[in-house]
């Protein structure tokens, strides 16, 4: 199985977990598999159609990805914050 | 002991002490992230916040903690698969006149209803399938369906207001919606384009439970009075500095009564001449006098947001507002006279009586 890696604040939702096994055949699919594990991540990394948030990153093996990737076994995801910010 | 539940860009502050007096910051939650809206549902002392976090999205948080400590993520508001949209932020969680009834109003504008005291959430299909939905656009805080007036207690009537997409009203709980256009003005536009335009810019809106056909709205440019349920509208800016604001907020036991803070045209958007005043009428908007005894009465240029005007609908009525520039201000006495309730908040965007 993949393996995500996770950072605050969802590494908290995920009750401290930092890295993850997760099956599924796209990123999305293993984000939507991290959600059924832990609920209260449920609509902070994807929204309801199933996008990655705009200002959230997906990268596998170090490459950003959408949720549309495919992702095999020996996988490694790090879902991260953009760096955005300065208009609030 | 009176609680403010003041929502800010950094945060939701619960704000306790006596009216009148300056009060102390009794709960700090959701730092970093902007609370739209919050408000305690007095049926159930549930306590809703509206949570948008910059990265990661909206949520609609839940608790039951009178110290606000513990919160629950609401499964909802959030549009079905079959509705390409997504929820951008929700502007409004309103009691209805059910058990269990609630409603939400988000962005872009939508109605969600809840059964269940607010931990499930349904799109309204009807308001969302109405045909000229595509001829509606945003205003600047976006296309934010922000003032939800129930009729009290017939939970198959109810009025919402949209920016910039005017009001809607339904008899059948929603299975139907038709607009309330008439007699509104839409000064922003020229005048060859008003006629049968949506652009109706809408700021906010609310219904007096005392005589329930009777609807004030704080428009884009004037405010305006309904005696028919919404459908027609009459301008009763006369006698305002300025038609122009945000919020609006009646008082429940006096149909005549609303209170508006007017802003500096629709450029400025801030207290006009340096002084800040809140208008209020006693006769359905044919006369509007200041009440500004405690408010700053120079070089103070101060905006208040749509949802930063509460009361409590005691009598005599407890007001207060809150700015985009932190300070909080309150009223024990109706608004005859105000005092400093907190001046170092981040930009307030709402302010309720808990």
């Amino acid at each position: 199985m993949a393996v995500v890696t996770l950072r605050a604040p969802l590494k908290d939702l995920a009750g401290g977990s930092s890295d993850i096994e997760v099956d599924g055949a796209t990123v999305g699919a293993a984000i939507r598999a991290l959600e059924s594990e832990h609920p209260k991540l449920t609509g902070w990394i994807l929204d309801e159609q199933g996008r990655i948030r705009r200002h959230v990153n997906v990268f596998v093996n170090g490459e950003r990805m959408r949720e549309d990737a495919q992702l095999h076994a020996t996988d490694r995801l790090h879902i991260l914050p953009s760096i955005s910010g300065g208009s609030r | 002991m009176t609680e403010l539940l003041v929502g800010t860009r950094k945060g939701l502050f619960a704000l306790r002490g006596t009216v009148g007096e300056p009060l102390e910051i009794a709960v700090r939650a959701f730092p970093g992230e902007v609370v739209e809206y919050a408000v305690r549902d007095p049926r159930t002392g549930r306590t809703f916040a509206s949570v948008t976090n910059g990265q990661f999205g909206p949520r609609l948080m839940f608790t039951e903690d009178p110290e606000l400590g513990e919160w629950t993520q609401a499964k909802g508001p959030a549009f079905p698969e079959d509705i390409d949209a997504s929820v951008v932020r929700t502007w409004v969680v309103m009691p209805g006149e059910a058990d269990g009834l609630l409603y939400a109003g988000v962005d872009p504008a939508a109605l969600f209803i809840s059964t269940d005291n607010g931990e499930t959430w349904e799109l309204n299909r009807g308001l969302w399938n109405v045909p000229t939905r595509p001829e509606w656009n945003p205003g600047l805080g976006g296309l934010a369906l922000h003032s939800i007036c129930p009729w009290p207690a017939d939970p198959s009537r109810l009025a919402v207001g949209i920016s910039a997409a005017g009001v809607w009203l339904t008899e059948d709980g929603g299975a139907t919606w038709r607009t309330g256009y008439t007699g509104l003005v839409p000064e922003y536009l020229p005048e060859d384009m008003r006629e049968g335009t949506h652009a109706l810019c809408v700021h906010n809106m609310r219904r007096s439970p005392v005589r329930p056909e009777r609807l004030f709205r704080q428009f884009h440019g004037s405010v305006y009075r309904s005696d028919d349920t919404g459908e027609t509208w009459n301008d009763i800016a006369a006698g305002l500095p300025d038609g122009f604001g945000f919020p609006i907020v009646i008082d429940p036991a006096d149909p005549d009564a609303a209170f508006v803070i007017p802003l500096d045209g629709a450029f400025d958007r801030a207290t006009p001449g340096g002084r800040v005043a809140v208008y209020e009428t006693r006769d359905a908007g044919a006369t509007w006098n200041a009440r500004g005894e405690g408010l700053p009465q120079r070089d103070t240029w101060l905006t208040i947001l749509r949802q930063a005007f509460g009361s409590d609908g005691d009598e005599p009525q407890s007001l207060a507002f809150g700015s985009t520039s932190g300070t909080v201000f309150a009223s024990a006495d109706g608004g005859a006279s105000w005092a400093l309730a907190f001046d170092r908040l981040p930009l307030v965007t709402s302010v309720r009586f808990a």
